[in-house]
């Protein structure tokens, strides 16, 4: 899998580079991911740049799920392994694993933040009348990060919830 | 081709709160006829009018344009000037600061303030009219009556019929009528046809208009200026008649029936006044709502633009122009590098570095102010609590050009204000306490800020009665800050003043009342990287002493590796770094080490376990110990290496993450990597609630202590 290419396709800046392939999408699109075997997604608008792992920068008596932080363009980004934090997988480094960067806007301010993730896999295009409410069934991530699932081919795809993502990080350390 | 102007409309609001509080201080400075102050002050005002115009705001328009006729009153010397004009300017200049904010804000202006002063300018200009143009008249009349030969007299007719509302914009037509009964003779006809029946008559209404005949000597323009403020709002015809004889005679026969009319109306039209008066007085009670309004709008206030000397930018400019240069040199040689061109790179580097230095050093020029622009409301301040409280005080204020950035600048103004306003409220005493004490009448605050190192020093003093030492304590005792035993030094006493505790003003009334939100003025002082200190001696006085950073943005660090991690420890804490001598490592009371150091013993604080990492060296003697102090406290911190010294610009954690303990921020480091600032004050509350946990620890687990601390306890 080419992550170089992958993140080519990405649009960066939302609307401008979107109009280009509008004609063949209809709905959201949605940035689809591997966590150990299971695919998730996350609106790809929020996405500000797909990295490759790199050490990052400890932060001093920070749950384990936080990796550090590192600089991105000047920017102090913390990052979070959302296999540690979900407990999906093994949190293992190889020249796959990526950090997704997202950038989210809250009601008093824009938070980024980026995510250890096992490697980039499609972008979806989903209708939101596709995305089917997930059941609580227990499950390794906590239901308020869950936004729906959507069938993908073969696969369940979970969507999450980026609001919840960056929101409730911070607050559930200290 | 039509200019859009809005995008002028922040130069203006910017021109003009320089310009208001150009006045202001000018104002305050205001002594009997100096020319070149009231000139700057009547410039100040009249660059505001005339681009309030250019933009159409009327309001500020308008008013300034009282302002400015006071002025020029005063200007030229047909009025003198008096305490009491000055105070009037003075709540002028807060009008005009309130109008410019509801433009800058995009809001209505609470007019109450506004119009109460106009009035009230108004009021002292008609005053003052009348009182002088009196006698000018009669004079003039004399005058006139002698000239009139001499010099053509010409006749206006000048028919003035304004709108109904006004007099309730504060204008009187019976000042325009005294003042073009200073050009000439005037003959005023009322006309009342449009007066409706009793029943129906608005009290704040005007319904009258007027033909005007003036014989003068003035021109049309004269004429004119007269119907100035009111122009807007009337209908004005000036038009001058040719034959000064029949025509004349005629109108004033024909006036003669009218004439008594405006006499009979005159009532009518000045009744509205006392009405709005008492309005307003009314009002005052609940025009609280504004000083908070404008507390809000500070915030937005923040988010202004510096003004830079042109020379300061030009040094940029030439920097950048040596930076390009080099940078184009070095890629050259990286063409085709080899060996043999190592020097002439190395020389390159350099280059490159001090250009670099150079270029941020400018850059941070360009955020530095001068602390006048936090020194300047002060005068004002000063003034106005004076006279509240009825004390006489001096203001004396020294090292205004002392430079300070931008952002430490804006936080500092409150908690300076606070303490000035404590100063004048409590530190100095009533007149006759001062006398008593064998003191000047009058009271003197010094304002003082000077460099020191790599900090700023503001100092507030005030030659007052100083602080009740024995008051502090027992209020300390009171409250049980303090224990009756302990013996503190008077600095430890007076930092009692500072304890959330003591922030109530009434029960401290008995010792000066200091204390008021002390605890906050501390507080914000804190966050901006500073400290604070009071010294004070009864009867002579206090001085409060507050030292800031000079910028917020780049440190001073010494950059250390703990383990694979580097932090970086801002340079000012550091007392030494040392090598420890294993002879002068002390344990105590079990797991404590402390480290000798001269007098001092200072307790050692491993920074791996306290951050919970890696560490190449795990015993004191192995290690390198960084001695740094906060607040007195000094604390040996356990690194691996000292690495370089070098500025680091301070990065927010708090953006994406949140605040971590013993954390003041981040920085990225040459490499790209980011490295952590350490907070001293953080790390030693940190090491003493660690503490507090062993104890407990201990508590609970009698034995087996010490090896069970040094394994779990670490968090």
């Amino acid at each position: 899998m080419d992550i170089q290419m992958l993140a080519e396709e990405i649009p960066v800046e939302g609307e401008h580079s979107l109009e280009g392939i509008d004609f063949i999408t209809s709905g959201e699109q949605y940035l689809a991911f591997l966590l150990g075997e299971e695919q998730y997604a996350i609106d790809i608008l929020c996405v500000e740049e797909i990295r490759s792992w790199e050490n990052p920068t400890q932060i001093p008596n920070s749950p384990n799920y936080i990796k550090g932080a590192i600089n991105m363009r000047g920017i102090i980004v913390p990052i979070v392994d959302l296999r540690m934090k979900f407990n999906i997988g093994e949190a293992t480094y190889t020249d796959t694993t990526v950090v997704i960067v997202l950038t989210v806007e809250t009601t008093d301010k824009t938070r980024t933040i980026g995510f250890v993730v096992d490697a980039v896999s499609d972008v979806l295009n989903v209708d939101k009348s596709e995305i089917k409410p997930a059941p609580a069934f227990g499950g390794c991530v906590p239901q308020s990060y869950l936004e729906g699932l959507v069938n993908a081919g073969d696969n369940v795809v979970t969507i999450l919830n980026v609001k919840a993502l960056q929101a409730v990080e911070p607050h559930q350390l200290s | 081709m039509s200019v859009d102007l809005s995008q002028f409309i922040p130069s203006f609001l910017e021109e003009s709160f320089e310009g208001l509080e150009l006045m202001e201080s000018s104002l305050l400075n205001l002594e009997q006829g100096d020319d070149e102050t009231i000139n700057s002050i009547f410039r100040a005002a009249h660059s505001i009018k005339g681009g309030a115009g250019t933009f159409g705001f009327n309001g500020v328009t308008e008013f300034t344009h009282l302002v400015e006729t006071l002025l020029d009153e005063m200007r030229d010397g047909r009025r003198s000037i008096e305490q009491n004009d000055v105070e009037i300017l003075l709540e002028s200049v807060d009008c005009m600061r309130l109008l410019i904010e509801a433009i800058r804000d995009e809001t209505e202006c609470d007019s109450n303030k506004i119009n109460e002063t106009s009035i009230l300018l108004e009021h002292t200009l008609a005053f003052d009219d009348n009182a002088t143009s009196d006698t000018d008249t009669n004079t003039n009349v004399d005058e006139n009556s002698a000239n009139d030969t001499a010099d053509a007299l010409s006749k206006w007719q000048i028919t003035f019929i304004p709108e109904h509302h006004l007099v309730q914009t504060g204008n009187d037509p019976l000042f325009l009528f005294n003042a073009l009964a200073d050009l000439g003779e005037l003959i005023l006809v009322a006309n009342c046809k449009e007066l409706p029946a009793l029943n129906d008559i608005d009290a704040e209404e005007l319904y009258l208009s007027w033909q005007l005949t003036l014989s003068t000597k003035a021109s049309e323009t004269d004429i004119r200026e007269v119907f100035e403020w009111v122009e807007d709002e009337c209908q004005l015809t000036v038009t001058k008649e040719e034959t000064t004889d029949k025509v004349a005679s005629e109108e004033s026969e024909a006036m003669v029936e009218t004439s008594n009319e405006p006499i009979i109306n005159e009532p009518v039209n000045s009744k509205p006044e006392p009405q709005i008066s008492s309005a307003i007085a009314a009002d005052k009670n609940s025009s609280i709502p504004v000083p908070e309004k404008a507390a809000a709008n500070k915030a937005k206030n923040d988010l202004g633009s510096i003004r830079v000397g042109v020379d300061k930018v030009d040094s940029l400019i030439n920097l950048v122009g040596e930076l390009v240069i080099t940078q184009s040199m070095l890629s050259e040689l990286g063409n085709d590098f080899d060996l043999s061109k190592v020097e002439k790179l190395n020389s390159g580097l350099e280059e490159l570095l001090q250009n670099t230095k150079e270029l941020q050093e400018s850059v941070m020029r360009i955020r530095m102010l001068p602390i006048s622009f936090a020194f300047n409301r002060f005068p004002r301040l000063v003034h106005d609590l004076s006279k509240k409280t009825g004390k006489e005080i001096e203001l004396v204020l020294k090292g205004e050009q002392t430079e300070l950035d931008k952002t430490v600048m804006e936080q500092i103004g409150d908690p300076l204000v606070h303490l000035v306003r404590n100063a004048v409220d409590h530190g100095i005493e009533p007149a006759e306490a001062r006398i008593a004490a064998g003191k000047s009448q009058k009271g003197t605050i010094t304002l003082n800020a000077y460099h020191q190192g790599g900090s700023i020093v503001i100092e507030i003093n005030d030659d007052g009665g100083g602080i009740n030492r024995q008051a502090v304590f027992d209020k300390a005792l009171e409250k049980g800050i303090v224990d009756e035993n302990t013996t503190l030094t008077d600095t430890q006493v007076f930092d009692l003043i500072f304890e959330p505790g003591f922030s109530t003003a009434k029960e401290l009334s008995d010792i000066s009342g200091r204390g008021v939100g002390m605890d906050v003025v501390k507080k914000n002082i804190q966050s901006l990287g500073g400290r604070i200190q009071v010294e004070s001696e009864p009867g002579v006085g206090s001085t409060f002493r507050v030292n800031l950073p000079l910028t917020l943005a780049i440190l001073d660090g010494q950059l250390v590796r703990v383990g694979s991690e580097i932090y970086i420890i801002p340079l000012i804490t550091i007392v030494e770094s040392l090598q420890p001598q294993k002879d002068l490592i002390n344990r105590v009371s079990g797991d404590m080490v402390l480290y000798r150091l001269r007098e001092d013993n200072v307790p050692v604080i491993p920074i791996y376990s306290l951050f919970n990492i890696a560490s190449e060296f795990k015993d004191v003697e192995s290690s390198l110990l960084v001695v740094v102090e906060d607040d007195g406290q000094k604390i040996g911190l356990m690194v691996d290496d000292l690495l370089a010294q070098q500025q680091v610009v301070i990065k927010s954690l708090n953006d994406n993450y949140q605040q971590v303990e013993g954390i003041s921020g981040a920085t990225i480091l040459g490499d790209g990597s980011v490295a952590m600032i350490l907070d001293i004050s953080g790390i030693i509350s940190m090491a003493h609630k660690k503490s507090e946990m062993v104890q407990k620890h201990k508590n609970n687990m009698q034995f087996k202590a010490t090896q069970q601390i040094s394994e779990g306890a670490s968090f």
